[in-house]
Protein backbone atom coordinates (compact mmCIF):
# COMPACT_ATOMS: atom_id res chain seq x y z
CA UNK A 1 0.00 0.00 0.00
CA UNK A 2 1.06 3.42 -0.67
CA UNK A 3 2.50 5.89 2.42
CA UNK A 4 -0.15 7.99 3.86
CA UNK A 5 -1.04 9.59 7.74
CA UNK A 6 -3.14 8.26 10.30
CA UNK A 7 -4.83 10.69 12.33
CA UNK A 8 -6.78 9.37 15.88
CA UNK A 9 -9.74 12.31 16.54
CA UNK A 10 -11.13 11.41 20.23
CA UNK A 11 -14.43 13.45 18.82
CA UNK A 12 -16.30 14.24 16.37
CA UNK A 13 -15.79 17.36 16.09
CA UNK A 14 -12.10 16.88 16.65
CA UNK A 15 -12.99 14.47 13.09
CA UNK A 16 -14.59 16.76 11.19
CA UNK A 17 -12.16 19.93 11.92
CA UNK A 18 -9.48 17.29 9.49
CA UNK A 19 -11.76 16.12 7.19
CA UNK A 20 -12.08 20.33 6.73
CA UNK A 21 -8.87 20.86 6.45
CA UNK A 22 -8.04 17.84 4.35
CA UNK A 23 -10.89 17.48 1.90
CA UNK A 24 -10.21 15.08 -0.56
CA UNK A 25 -6.98 13.96 0.43
CA UNK A 26 -8.49 12.10 3.61
CA UNK A 27 -10.66 9.18 3.90
CA UNK A 28 -12.38 8.05 6.86
CA UNK A 29 -11.66 4.52 7.82
CA UNK A 30 -13.96 2.89 10.17
CA UNK A 31 -14.28 -0.94 9.93
CA UNK A 32 -11.61 -0.99 6.93
CA UNK A 33 -13.00 -4.02 4.96
CA UNK A 34 -13.53 -1.69 1.90
CA UNK A 35 -11.33 0.80 2.27
CA UNK A 36 -8.52 -1.42 2.51
CA UNK A 37 -9.14 -3.57 -0.23
CA UNK A 38 -9.53 -0.29 -2.82
CA UNK A 39 -6.59 1.02 -1.23
CA UNK A 40 -4.49 -2.42 -2.01
CA UNK A 41 -5.37 -2.46 -5.31
CA UNK A 42 -4.46 1.23 -5.54
CA UNK A 43 -8.07 2.38 -6.42
CA UNK A 44 -7.83 5.06 -3.37
CA UNK A 45 -4.63 6.82 -2.61
CA UNK A 46 -5.48 9.05 0.37
CA UNK A 47 -2.72 11.27 2.25
CA UNK A 48 -4.66 11.33 5.06
CA UNK A 49 -6.21 8.98 6.92
CA UNK A 50 -8.58 9.79 9.93
CA UNK A 51 -9.19 7.22 12.19
CA UNK A 52 -12.96 6.86 13.68
CA UNK A 53 -12.34 4.30 16.09
CA UNK A 54 -11.54 6.00 18.86
CA UNK A 55 -14.73 8.81 18.06
CA UNK A 56 -17.42 8.74 21.03
CA UNK A 57 -20.95 9.05 20.40
CA UNK A 58 -21.18 7.02 17.09
CA UNK A 59 -21.35 3.64 18.44
CA UNK A 60 -25.35 3.92 19.83
CA UNK A 61 -28.65 1.88 18.96
CA UNK A 62 -31.34 3.70 20.66
CA UNK A 63 -35.33 4.25 19.92
CA UNK A 64 -37.96 6.31 20.91
CA UNK A 65 -41.40 6.02 19.95
CA UNK A 66 -41.61 7.02 16.28
CA UNK A 67 -37.98 5.76 14.90
CA UNK A 68 -34.62 3.48 15.44
CA UNK A 69 -31.63 5.54 15.39
CA UNK A 70 -28.39 3.47 14.88
CA UNK A 71 -24.79 5.86 15.11
CA UNK A 72 -22.48 4.90 12.44
CA UNK A 73 -19.92 3.37 14.34
CA UNK A 74 -22.18 0.47 15.00
CA UNK A 75 -21.17 -2.83 13.39
CA UNK A 76 -23.09 -4.81 11.29
CA UNK A 77 -22.91 -7.87 14.04
CA UNK A 78 -24.30 -5.36 16.69
CA UNK A 79 -27.02 -4.78 14.37
CA UNK A 80 -27.54 -8.59 13.79
CA UNK A 81 -27.71 -9.44 17.25
CA UNK A 82 -29.18 -6.27 18.50
CA UNK A 83 -32.60 -7.25 20.66
CA UNK A 84 -34.21 -3.95 20.08
CA UNK A 85 -33.32 -4.40 16.49
CA UNK A 86 -34.28 -7.56 16.15
CA UNK A 87 -37.46 -6.43 17.83
CA UNK A 88 -38.25 -3.34 15.98
CA UNK A 89 -37.44 -3.56 12.76
CA UNK A 90 -36.67 -7.52 12.17
CA UNK A 91 -35.57 -7.22 8.39
CA UNK A 92 -32.70 -5.09 9.58
CA UNK A 93 -31.42 -7.96 11.43
CA UNK A 94 -32.19 -10.29 9.03
CA UNK A 95 -30.32 -8.33 6.44
CA UNK A 96 -27.04 -7.69 8.36
CA UNK A 97 -26.82 -11.13 8.78
CA UNK A 98 -26.67 -11.97 5.05
CA UNK A 99 -23.44 -9.76 4.92
CA UNK A 100 -19.99 -11.25 4.05
CA UNK A 101 -19.58 -13.87 6.93
CA UNK A 102 -19.20 -12.90 10.80
CA UNK A 103 -15.65 -11.89 10.69
CA UNK A 104 -16.24 -9.77 8.44
CA UNK A 105 -19.32 -8.39 9.89
CA UNK A 106 -17.61 -8.15 13.40
CA UNK A 107 -15.19 -5.04 11.07
CA UNK A 108 -17.96 -3.30 9.14
CA UNK A 109 -19.57 -0.72 10.20
CA UNK A 110 -23.41 0.82 9.45
CA UNK A 111 -22.17 3.84 8.41
CA UNK A 112 -18.58 3.33 6.55
CA UNK A 113 -20.77 0.30 4.46
CA UNK A 114 -23.59 3.19 3.30
CA UNK A 115 -20.98 5.56 2.67
CA UNK A 116 -19.25 2.71 0.33
CA UNK A 117 -21.98 2.86 -2.30
CA UNK A 118 -21.71 -0.53 -3.61
CA UNK A 119 -25.53 -1.49 -5.17
CA UNK A 120 -24.91 -5.26 -4.30
CA UNK A 121 -24.28 -4.61 -0.54
CA UNK A 122 -27.14 -6.46 1.31
CA UNK A 123 -28.46 -2.90 3.74
CA UNK A 124 -29.08 -0.75 0.75
CA UNK A 125 -32.20 -2.62 -0.81
CA UNK A 126 -34.04 -2.63 2.93
CA UNK A 127 -32.75 0.39 4.37
CA UNK A 128 -34.30 2.04 0.83
CA UNK A 129 -37.63 -0.39 1.44
CA UNK A 130 -37.69 1.15 5.53
CA UNK A 131 -37.35 5.24 4.49
CA UNK A 132 -34.43 5.35 6.17
CA UNK A 133 -32.68 8.45 6.30
CA UNK A 134 -29.30 9.92 6.84
CA UNK A 135 -27.65 12.43 9.39
CA UNK A 136 -24.82 14.13 7.68
CA UNK A 137 -22.46 16.13 9.78
CA UNK A 138 -19.70 18.88 8.55
CA UNK A 139 -17.88 21.39 10.22
CA UNK A 140 -20.22 24.08 9.12
CA UNK A 141 -23.30 21.99 10.32
CA UNK A 142 -25.47 19.10 9.45
CA UNK A 143 -28.23 17.67 7.03
CA UNK A 144 -30.38 14.78 6.90
CA UNK A 145 -31.08 13.35 3.61
CA UNK A 146 -33.34 10.57 2.35
CA UNK A 147 -31.14 7.48 2.01
CA UNK A 148 -32.36 7.84 -1.58
CA UNK A 149 -30.31 10.59 -1.92
CA UNK A 150 -27.24 8.97 -0.55
CA UNK A 151 -26.62 6.90 -3.71
CA UNK A 152 -25.19 8.70 -6.72
CA UNK A 153 -23.74 5.32 -8.98
CA UNK A 154 -21.48 2.43 -8.48
CA UNK A 155 -19.24 3.46 -5.66
CA UNK A 156 -20.15 6.76 -5.51
CA UNK A 157 -22.36 9.08 -2.61
CA UNK A 158 -23.40 12.59 -2.42
CA UNK A 159 -21.61 13.55 0.66
CA UNK A 160 -19.65 16.91 0.21
CA UNK A 161 -15.68 16.99 0.77
CA UNK A 162 -15.79 17.67 4.49
CA UNK A 163 -18.92 15.94 5.06
CA UNK A 164 -19.31 12.25 7.00
CA UNK A 165 -22.32 9.66 7.84
CA UNK A 166 -22.90 10.26 12.17
CA UNK A 167 -26.31 7.88 11.67
CA UNK A 168 -28.80 6.12 10.35
CA UNK A 169 -32.44 7.26 11.45
CA UNK A 170 -35.09 4.12 10.57
CA UNK A 171 -38.31 5.06 10.82
CA UNK A 172 -40.53 2.41 13.50
CA UNK A 173 -42.20 -0.40 11.61
CA UNK A 174 -45.90 -0.82 12.18
CA UNK A 175 -46.73 -3.99 14.48
CA UNK A 176 -48.84 -4.91 11.67
CA UNK A 177 -46.32 -4.90 8.97
CA UNK A 178 -44.74 -7.73 7.41
CA UNK A 179 -41.25 -8.04 5.56
CA UNK A 180 -38.93 -10.00 4.32
CA UNK A 181 -35.35 -9.68 2.96
CA UNK A 182 -34.24 -12.59 -0.27
CA UNK A 183 -30.86 -12.43 -1.54
CA UNK A 184 -30.31 -14.59 -4.58
CA UNK A 185 -26.72 -16.45 -4.16
CA UNK A 186 -25.91 -19.07 -7.18
CA UNK A 187 -22.04 -19.10 -5.67
CA UNK A 188 -21.36 -19.25 -2.12
CA UNK A 189 -22.65 -18.26 0.72
CA UNK A 190 -20.55 -15.67 1.42
CA UNK A 191 -21.20 -13.75 -1.27
CA UNK A 192 -22.51 -10.23 -2.99
CA UNK A 193 -26.16 -10.90 -4.02
CA UNK A 194 -26.75 -11.69 -7.56
CA UNK A 195 -30.21 -9.86 -7.06
CA UNK A 196 -31.86 -8.69 -3.74
CA UNK A 197 -35.17 -7.58 -2.65
CA UNK A 198 -36.24 -5.98 0.44
CA UNK A 199 -39.93 -6.27 0.80
CA UNK A 200 -42.10 -4.68 3.72
CA UNK A 201 -46.10 -4.80 3.35
CA UNK A 202 -49.22 -3.57 5.81
CA UNK A 203 -52.12 -5.44 4.73
CA UNK A 204 -56.10 -4.78 5.48
CA UNK A 205 -57.46 -8.38 5.04
CA UNK A 206 -56.51 -9.20 1.50
CA UNK A 207 -56.17 -5.87 0.43
CA UNK A 208 -52.40 -3.89 0.05
CA UNK A 209 -52.52 -1.30 2.21
CA UNK A 210 -48.72 -0.33 1.98
CA UNK A 211 -45.98 -1.81 0.40
CA UNK A 212 -42.04 -0.66 -0.17
CA UNK A 213 -40.30 -2.96 -2.20
CA UNK A 214 -36.30 -2.02 -2.70
CA UNK A 215 -33.96 -4.00 -5.29
CA UNK A 216 -30.42 -4.62 -4.59
CA UNK A 217 -27.27 -5.24 -6.97
CA UNK A 218 -29.74 -4.93 -10.01
CA UNK A 219 -28.56 -0.90 -10.80
CA UNK A 220 -26.11 1.48 -10.61
CA UNK A 221 -27.52 2.46 -6.95
CA UNK A 222 -30.47 0.27 -4.89
CA UNK A 223 -33.99 1.02 -6.41
CA UNK A 224 -37.43 1.26 -5.56
CA UNK A 225 -39.30 -0.66 -7.57
CA UNK A 226 -42.09 2.04 -7.60
CA UNK A 227 -44.19 0.31 -10.46
CA UNK A 228 -44.75 -2.93 -8.58
CA UNK A 229 -45.48 -0.85 -5.82
CA UNK A 230 -47.72 1.39 -7.51
CA UNK A 231 -49.68 -1.91 -9.17
CA UNK A 232 -50.07 -3.24 -5.98
CA UNK A 233 -51.13 -0.74 -3.69
CA UNK A 234 -55.05 -1.07 -2.87
CA UNK A 235 -55.50 -4.07 -4.20
CA UNK A 236 -56.34 -7.17 -3.28
CA UNK A 237 -54.10 -9.99 -3.45
CA UNK A 238 -54.28 -12.30 -6.28
CA UNK A 239 -51.80 -14.76 -8.40
CA UNK A 240 -52.17 -12.50 -11.41
CA UNK A 241 -51.85 -9.47 -9.44
CA UNK A 242 -48.65 -10.73 -8.06
CA UNK A 243 -47.05 -11.87 -11.37
CA UNK A 244 -48.17 -8.45 -12.95
CA UNK A 245 -46.16 -6.23 -9.79
CA UNK A 246 -43.27 -8.90 -10.23
CA UNK A 247 -42.86 -8.87 -13.80
CA UNK A 248 -43.24 -4.50 -13.93
CA UNK A 249 -39.68 -4.78 -12.03
CA UNK A 250 -37.56 -5.84 -15.50
CA UNK A 251 -38.35 -2.24 -16.73
CA UNK A 252 -36.45 -0.36 -13.87
CA UNK A 253 -33.80 -2.51 -13.13
CA UNK A 254 -30.35 -1.52 -14.76
CA UNK A 255 -28.27 -4.68 -14.01
CA UNK A 256 -24.40 -5.16 -15.07
CA UNK A 257 -23.03 -8.11 -16.81
CA UNK A 258 -20.95 -9.94 -14.37
CA UNK A 259 -19.48 -13.13 -13.25
CA UNK A 260 -22.51 -13.42 -10.81
CA UNK A 261 -24.69 -13.47 -13.70
CA UNK A 262 -25.60 -12.30 -17.27
CA UNK A 263 -27.94 -8.45 -17.32
CA UNK A 264 -30.34 -10.77 -19.02
CA UNK A 265 -30.21 -13.54 -16.34
CA UNK A 266 -30.92 -10.97 -13.53
CA UNK A 267 -33.87 -9.02 -15.10
CA UNK A 268 -35.22 -12.06 -15.24
CA UNK A 269 -34.23 -13.05 -11.61
CA UNK A 270 -35.12 -10.14 -10.69
CA UNK A 271 -39.28 -10.99 -11.35
CA UNK A 272 -38.49 -14.32 -9.82
CA UNK A 273 -36.98 -13.03 -6.31
CA UNK A 274 -39.54 -10.05 -6.20
CA UNK A 275 -42.73 -12.62 -6.96
CA UNK A 276 -41.21 -14.93 -4.02
CA UNK A 277 -40.62 -12.17 -1.83
CA UNK A 278 -44.37 -11.04 -2.34
CA UNK A 279 -45.70 -14.86 -2.06
CA UNK A 280 -44.03 -14.92 1.27
CA UNK A 281 -45.01 -11.96 2.74
CA UNK A 282 -48.63 -11.50 0.78
CA UNK A 283 -50.18 -14.75 0.71
CA UNK A 284 -47.71 -16.76 3.34
CA UNK A 285 -48.94 -17.83 6.80
CA UNK A 286 -49.49 -14.50 8.79
CA UNK B 1 -1.13 12.25 14.41
CA UNK B 2 2.28 11.07 12.22
CA UNK B 3 4.51 12.69 9.88
CA UNK B 4 4.08 10.69 6.60
CA UNK B 5 7.31 8.65 6.37
CA UNK B 6 7.54 8.75 10.10
CA UNK B 7 7.23 5.92 12.35
CA UNK B 8 3.83 5.19 14.07
CA UNK B 9 4.50 4.17 17.64
CA UNK B 10 1.84 0.90 18.19
CA UNK B 11 1.07 -0.93 21.42
CA UNK B 12 -0.84 -3.77 21.17
CA UNK B 13 -1.49 -6.67 24.33
CA UNK B 14 -1.17 -10.29 22.20
CA UNK B 15 -1.60 -13.44 23.81
CA UNK B 16 -1.32 -11.97 27.38
CA UNK B 17 2.05 -10.22 26.57
CA UNK B 18 2.78 -6.16 25.83
CA UNK B 19 4.34 -5.05 22.69
CA UNK B 20 5.73 -1.64 21.97
CA UNK B 21 6.55 -1.17 18.36
CA UNK B 22 7.24 1.72 16.02
CA UNK B 23 5.62 0.55 12.42
CA UNK B 24 4.68 2.35 8.85
CA UNK B 25 1.12 3.45 8.69
CA UNK B 26 0.49 1.72 6.35
CA UNK B 27 1.70 -1.80 8.17
CA UNK B 28 -1.39 -4.15 8.02
CA UNK B 29 -1.63 -6.80 11.51
CA UNK B 30 -1.02 -9.27 9.72
CA UNK B 31 2.42 -8.29 8.65
CA UNK B 32 3.25 -7.02 12.09
CA UNK B 33 2.42 -9.81 13.42
CA UNK B 34 4.26 -11.83 11.21
CA UNK B 35 7.62 -9.58 10.13
CA UNK B 36 7.78 -7.30 13.23
CA UNK B 37 7.20 -9.97 16.06
CA UNK B 38 7.64 -13.06 14.77
CA UNK B 39 4.51 -14.56 15.35
CA UNK B 40 4.41 -16.45 12.26
CA UNK B 41 1.23 -18.95 12.95
CA UNK B 42 -1.44 -16.07 11.37
CA UNK B 43 -1.12 -16.99 7.80
CA UNK B 44 -1.92 -14.28 4.95
CA UNK B 45 -3.30 -16.11 1.93
CA UNK B 46 -6.53 -13.85 0.10
CA UNK B 47 -5.02 -10.75 1.48
CA UNK B 48 -8.62 -9.49 0.60
CA UNK B 49 -10.54 -10.68 3.68
CA UNK B 50 -12.59 -13.79 2.41
CA UNK B 51 -10.64 -16.53 3.14
CA UNK B 52 -10.43 -16.60 6.84
CA UNK B 53 -7.01 -17.64 7.05
CA UNK B 54 -5.49 -14.60 8.57
CA UNK B 55 -8.14 -14.68 11.61
CA UNK B 56 -7.22 -13.43 15.12
CA UNK B 57 -9.24 -12.74 17.79
CA UNK B 58 -9.81 -9.28 19.07
CA UNK B 59 -11.17 -9.14 22.24
CA UNK B 60 -12.60 -12.56 21.40
CA UNK B 61 -14.08 -11.84 18.15
CA UNK B 62 -12.88 -13.06 14.99
CA UNK B 63 -11.44 -10.64 12.57
CA UNK B 64 -9.37 -10.68 9.23
CA UNK B 65 -5.80 -9.41 9.87
CA UNK B 66 -4.95 -8.65 6.83
CA UNK B 67 -7.55 -5.74 6.02
CA UNK B 68 -6.88 -4.32 9.42
CA UNK B 69 -4.57 -1.19 9.83
CA UNK B 70 -1.93 -2.72 12.78
CA UNK B 71 -1.96 1.42 14.21
CA UNK B 72 -6.24 1.12 14.00
CA UNK B 73 -5.95 -1.72 17.00
CA UNK B 74 -6.17 0.04 20.46
CA UNK B 75 -6.44 -0.59 24.12
CA UNK B 76 -7.71 -4.70 22.26
CA UNK B 77 -6.25 -8.14 23.91
CA UNK B 78 -5.03 -10.14 20.59
CA UNK B 79 -5.25 -13.71 20.59
CA UNK B 80 -3.31 -15.58 17.60
CA UNK B 81 -2.74 -19.12 17.40
CA UNK B 82 0.17 -18.78 19.64
CA UNK B 83 -2.02 -18.11 22.17
CA UNK B 84 -3.43 -21.13 22.49
CA UNK B 85 -1.03 -23.64 24.31
CA UNK B 86 0.34 -20.73 25.78
CA UNK B 87 -0.37 -22.32 29.30
CA UNK B 88 1.00 -25.66 28.19
CA UNK B 89 -1.22 -28.37 26.40
CA UNK B 90 -2.83 -27.58 23.29
CA UNK B 91 -6.21 -26.32 22.95
CA UNK B 92 -9.37 -28.98 22.98
CA UNK B 93 -9.92 -27.80 19.14
CA UNK B 94 -6.09 -28.12 18.01
CA UNK B 95 -6.16 -31.98 19.84
CA UNK B 96 -9.34 -32.79 17.93
CA UNK B 97 -7.98 -31.13 14.45
CA UNK B 98 -5.01 -33.11 14.67
CA UNK B 99 -6.80 -36.61 15.67
CA UNK B 100 -9.78 -35.58 13.16
CA UNK B 101 -7.46 -35.41 10.08
CA UNK B 102 -8.58 -31.52 10.02
CA UNK B 103 -5.88 -30.10 8.17
CA UNK B 104 -3.76 -31.14 4.87
CA UNK B 105 -1.36 -28.04 3.76
CA UNK B 106 -2.18 -26.14 7.10
CA UNK B 107 -2.60 -22.49 5.32
CA UNK B 108 -6.03 -22.44 6.52
CA UNK B 109 -5.31 -24.04 9.51
CA UNK B 110 -4.53 -21.59 12.30
CA UNK B 111 -7.61 -18.90 11.17
CA UNK B 112 -9.84 -22.30 11.41
CA UNK B 113 -9.02 -23.37 14.83
CA UNK B 114 -9.20 -19.63 15.91
CA UNK B 115 -12.24 -19.38 14.71
CA UNK B 116 -13.78 -22.41 16.23
CA UNK B 117 -12.30 -21.64 19.54
CA UNK B 118 -14.19 -18.35 18.97
CA UNK B 119 -17.09 -20.27 18.39
CA UNK B 120 -17.02 -22.59 21.05
CA UNK B 121 -16.38 -19.64 23.57
CA UNK B 122 -19.42 -18.25 22.43
CA UNK B 123 -21.39 -21.24 22.28
CA UNK B 124 -19.74 -24.25 23.88
CA UNK B 125 -22.56 -26.50 22.68
CA UNK B 126 -23.10 -25.66 19.05
CA UNK B 127 -25.10 -27.59 16.61
CA UNK B 128 -23.21 -28.76 13.48
CA UNK B 129 -25.71 -26.44 11.73
CA UNK B 130 -23.93 -23.67 13.53
CA UNK B 131 -20.72 -24.55 13.44
CA UNK B 132 -21.42 -25.13 9.67
CA UNK B 133 -22.96 -21.23 9.79
CA UNK B 134 -20.15 -20.16 11.71
CA UNK B 135 -16.96 -22.02 9.71
CA UNK B 136 -18.68 -20.67 6.73
CA UNK B 137 -16.17 -17.90 6.11
CA UNK B 138 -12.97 -19.81 6.78
CA UNK B 139 -11.87 -21.70 3.34
CA UNK B 140 -10.16 -24.45 2.95
CA UNK B 141 -8.07 -24.94 -0.52
CA UNK B 142 -7.37 -29.14 -0.34
CA UNK B 143 -10.88 -29.33 0.51
CA UNK B 144 -11.07 -30.88 4.02
CA UNK B 145 -13.84 -29.53 4.84
CA UNK B 146 -15.81 -32.91 5.97
CA UNK B 147 -12.65 -33.52 8.50
CA UNK B 148 -12.90 -29.99 9.31
CA UNK B 149 -16.65 -29.71 10.92
CA UNK B 150 -15.69 -32.93 11.86
CA UNK B 151 -12.96 -31.58 14.25
CA UNK B 152 -15.07 -29.35 15.61
CA UNK B 153 -18.23 -31.58 16.69
CA UNK B 154 -15.66 -34.05 18.02
CA UNK B 155 -14.13 -31.00 20.41
CA UNK B 156 -17.09 -29.64 21.80
CA UNK B 157 -17.78 -33.49 22.52
CA UNK B 158 -14.69 -33.50 24.28
CA UNK B 159 -14.86 -30.55 26.05
CA UNK B 160 -18.39 -31.53 27.30
CA UNK B 161 -17.32 -34.53 28.16
CA UNK B 162 -14.41 -33.06 29.71
CA UNK B 163 -16.50 -30.38 31.63
CA UNK B 164 -18.55 -33.11 32.96
CA UNK B 165 -17.09 -36.30 33.38
CA UNK B 166 -19.66 -38.83 34.41
CA UNK B 167 -22.15 -37.28 31.09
Amino acid sequence: MHDFTVHHPQSLQETLILLDRFGDAAQLIAGGTALMNFMKQSLLLPEHIINLQRVQGLQHIQSTKDEVRIGAMVKHREIEKSNLIQNEVPILASTYRRVATIRIRNMATIGGGLAHADPAQDPPSTLVALNARIRIASISGERTISIMDLFQNYYENSLMPGEMITEVIIPSMHSDTKSTYLKFLPRTADDYATVSVSLIATLNENIVRDVRIGLGAVAPTPIRATIAEETLKGHAISDELIQQASNSVAQQVDPLDDFRGSADYKRDMAIVFTKRALQQVLQGPS
Amino acid sequence: MTKQDALHPLQLRINGENYQLNVPANRTLVDVLRHDIGLTGTKETCSVGVCGACTVLVDGEMIASCITLAVTVFNAEITTIEGLDKDGPLHPVQESFINNGGFQCGACTSGQVLAAKSLLDHNPTPSEIEIKEWMMGNLCRCTGYYQIIESVVKAVASTRHHDNPNA
